[in-house]
């Protein structure tokens, strides 16, 4: 409540100063950056476009970093989702440059291959998954104030992959829950919160169905949650949690969640907040980070978008806006978000999934000609 | 394939779906045939009050029931206050044999008492009914605005199995494994269900909902067992959906979808979710199916202990599940006369309820619906 007010009185001052449209945006930054020698040398990111949508719009980011010329270089390697594992020259590769970006790697529906998404988290450890939804100037959507950032556990629960067949007819899957893994992605969400001044981190859960599993993960929760007495701690039963969301989203602000929870809690924010194609998001762990759309739906394989080239790169580049700041290129961040969100806001250019016609390569050359 | 399944049915009890595939319209149906042969002689239903607002939102099911001239007798039944040991929980033995018999039921919401040392109410009731699916049509109701206005669907729940077994254990400190049970058994039911709802009701189309590219062989067995269903079925057309698709369609466009049909994690989640869209569980009306044709409607919100004996309650929730009931009994003009006066109350926005927006009373409700019909 507090937040949206002083939001409001914000933008009155902003538009009583009449400021130029540009920094409106931007809110202009003041603090300056200092960084150390060296710290412009170009840095190698791992580039991995995947199948279908994927080579089109991380051929957009190409082609944004170098009309910025940013000091990133990319190594290219090409997987396809229906390997049956990841390369080990592309491992050693992220290994090295400690950082990723991907398009979208597509997993057949019920085959015998195992996800090559779930193989790259769990040979990098990267435990906590990340998607930011939040509306966008110019962007319709039914719900306002959507600002909610879904961190889930990206390792265990649902998707440890341990499945067998008892007796014909009858299949089991083990669910493994463990403090471990609850506790530290636990720990990097209020630590997110605190570093990013977010008020309030809400836990997901199902405890009083899955009482000893979800009841672990709930444990680890509070336990880490009096370690931050300033940030707000609440637990919210996932059904309750997904019919707020469709009908009062702003009460939420932070979220952490086990696994299958938070890809469903994901996805819904992302909808509600103007759909998949915009929300950013990545994987995190000790030593890597691999930047990817945020929340990932069905579109990876879709071919019509594919053959008439109308996917939406909004998504992976706020995703390598991110990846700038992670790479503590700052500037380089805001000027890439401060283009998108001005071509979205004019809507001149807009793909299919916002009920336009222009291509990618349309969306990026409107995005390069507005870089400042 | 088909010839394991009639063993294991020969051998456990239940009679009905599965007996074999050219019967299963009728056999579940059989009871109901009956039932309407001879429309004017009443049908007695089991009634569940439940607690909290529960009993005033009944009185107003009653109510309405008798202005539109419904044939039902109801046999009340209330949950007890000490634990009956042939049932391990609150409910009595007589009730559910109540429902057993009557093959129909109504049931208010229960306030499950904390404690140990029983089973929970809608855990028993699920157990010995063997309720096997869940049903919760959404749909927007006209002159109540939410941000949807055009959602239309059903969504059915397997309701026994999957991640809602129960089966835990902590294998050492700190780690404790969860076990989700796919059966081929469970998921044909469901299936079977769905697309004979789907049939029944003139929809078009089944979405399966699952995440089968991660869990390969529990949610890819529940997929095997809807497309042998749909087969049987070609004038409806069937497609599969992965879940996170699915949440992410429906929050931006609820029209796409039909009927759902889901094991019971997603179907918990997406069926919520769905009543969110169109205005929260106190509009929400749920029918349960068992095996053998028996139909538990029920109301799923809470029994709102704040608000109860003030005459405040909402009973539309309970209102649309007896019009279920009444669907499901094939007494199809009299549930669309109530269905429709329900609707036109609401739309015509003179008399709603608080949660709603209004300041009218339960009383006030019931009376305006009832000069509707």
């Amino acid at each position: 409540m507090a937040r949206r007010s002083v939001a409001r009185s914000l933008l009155n001052n902003l538009l009583s100063n009449k400021l130029e449209p540009c920094s409106r945006i931007t809110a202009s930054r003041s603090v300056t950056y200092m960084p150390r020698p060296g710290d412009g040398a170009p840095r190698a990111v791992t580039l991995i476009p995947g199948d279908g949508i994927g080579p089109l719009v991380t051929e957009a980011v190409e082609q944004v970093m170098t009309a910025m010329h940013a000091p990133v270089y990319f190594e290219k390697y090409d997987i396809r989702g229906d390997m049956k594992q990841v390369p080990q020259e592309v491992i050693d590769s992220i290994r090295r440059n400690k950082v990723c970006l991907k398009g979208g790697l597509k997993t057949p529906v019920g085959g015998g291959v195992s996800s090559l998404n779930v193989q790259l988290r769990k040979e990098l450890d990267l435990y906590a998954s990340l998607v930011h939804c939040s509306n966008l100037p110019g962007l319709p959507t039914r719900h306002e104030n959507v600002d909610i950032v879904v961190i889930r556990e990206n390792t265990e629960g649902e998707y440890s992959g341990l499945e067998h067949e008892v007796v014909p007819g009858v299949v089991e899957s083990l669910k493994v829950i463990t403090k471990f893994c609850s506790e530290r992605v636990a720990q990097y969400a209020f630590e997110y919160a605190y570093l990013n001044n977010r008020k309030k981190v809400t836990a997901v859960h199902k405890a009083n169905i899955m009482k000893l599993a979800d009841g672990l993960f709930l444990e680890s929760c509070r336990e880490v949650a009096t370690k931050y007495p300033g940030i707000k701690y609440n637990e919210i039963i996932v059904d309750n949690c997904c019919m707020q969301l469709v009908s009062k989203p702003d009460q939420f602000d932070v979220m952490v969640t086990p696994n299958l929870y938070g890809n469903l809690v994901a996805n819904t924010a992302a909808g509600i907040a103007g759909g998949t194609g915009f929300m950013p998001g990545g994987n995190v762990g000790a030593g890597h980070a691999i930047f990817e759309q945020g929340a990932s739906s069905g579109n990876v394989g879709n071919e019509k978008l594919l053959d008439q080239k109308k996917a939406n790169p909004v998504a992976l580049l706020f995703s390598s806006a991110m990846m700038l700041r992670h790479l503590q290129f700052p500037s380089f961040a805001d000027r890439l978000e401060t283009a998108v969100k001005r071509v979205i806001t004019e809507g001149k250019h807009r793909t299919k999934d916002l009920g336009g016609h222009n291509t990618t390569q349309e969306v990026v050359d409107a995005v390069i000609a507005v870089l400042d | 394939m088909a010839s394991q399944i009639l063993r294991r049915v020969a051998q456990s009890n239940s009679s009905g779906i599965l007996s074999s595939p050219a019967n299963h319209h009728h056999s579940s149906f059989l009871p109901a045939l009956i039932r309407t042969f001879s429309s004017t002689t009443p049908i007695t239903a089991t009634l569940f009050p439940g607690d909290g607002i529960g009993p005033e939102i009944a009185e107003s099911v009653k109510q309405v029931f008798k202005a539109a001239d419904v044939p039902v007798e109801w046999e009340e039944h209330y949950v007890g206050t000490e634990i009956d040991p042939r049932t391990q929980s609150f409910l009595t033995w007589e009730s559910l044999e109540s429902v057993r018999r009557n093959r129909v039921g109504l049931k208010g919401p229960m306030a499950t008492p904390i404690g140990k040392g029983h089973r929970s109410l809608n855990l028993t009731l699920r157990k010995e009914l063997n309720l096997y699916a869940n049903v919760r049509p959404c749909y927007s109701l006209p002159g109540y605005k939410t941000r949807y206005d055009d959602v239309n669907l059903v969504t059915i729940r397997e309701n026994t199995e999957g991640e809602y077994s129960g089966l835990e254990h902590q294998v050492v400190r700190g780690v404790v494994e969860s076990l989700k049970i796919i059966t081929r058994t469970a998921s044909l039911r469901v299936a079977e269900y769905a697309f004979h709802y789907a049939k029944a009701n003139g929809r078009e189309r089944v979405s399966a909902i699952h995440k089968a590219n991660i869990m390969q062989k529990t949610d890819g067995l529940f997929l095997k067992c809807c497309r042998e269903v749909a087969e049987k079925y070609p004038e409806i057309t069937y497609e599969e959906v992965i879940i996170d698709n699915c949440c992410m369609m429906l929050v931006k466009n609820p029209a796409l979808f039909d009927v759902l049909v889901m094991p019971n994690l997603y179907g918990d989640i997406i069926s919520d979710l769905c009543a969110g869209l169109v205005g929260g569980l106190g509009l929400t009306p749920s029918c349960n199916i068992g095996e053998g044709g028996i139909a538990l409607a029920e109301a799923v919100h809470g029994s709102a202990p704040d608000i109860a004996g003030k005459n405040m309650a909402n009973p539309t929730a309970l209102l649309l599940s007896s019009v279920m009931m009444l669907r499901h009994l094939n007494i199809t003009d009299k549930a669309d006369r109530i269905q429709n006066a329900i609707i036109s109350t609401i739309a015509e926005g003179k008399h709603r309820t608080a949660d709603l927006g209004g300041s009218s009373s339960t009383t006030d409700f019931t009376n305006a619906i009832c000069d509707n019909l």
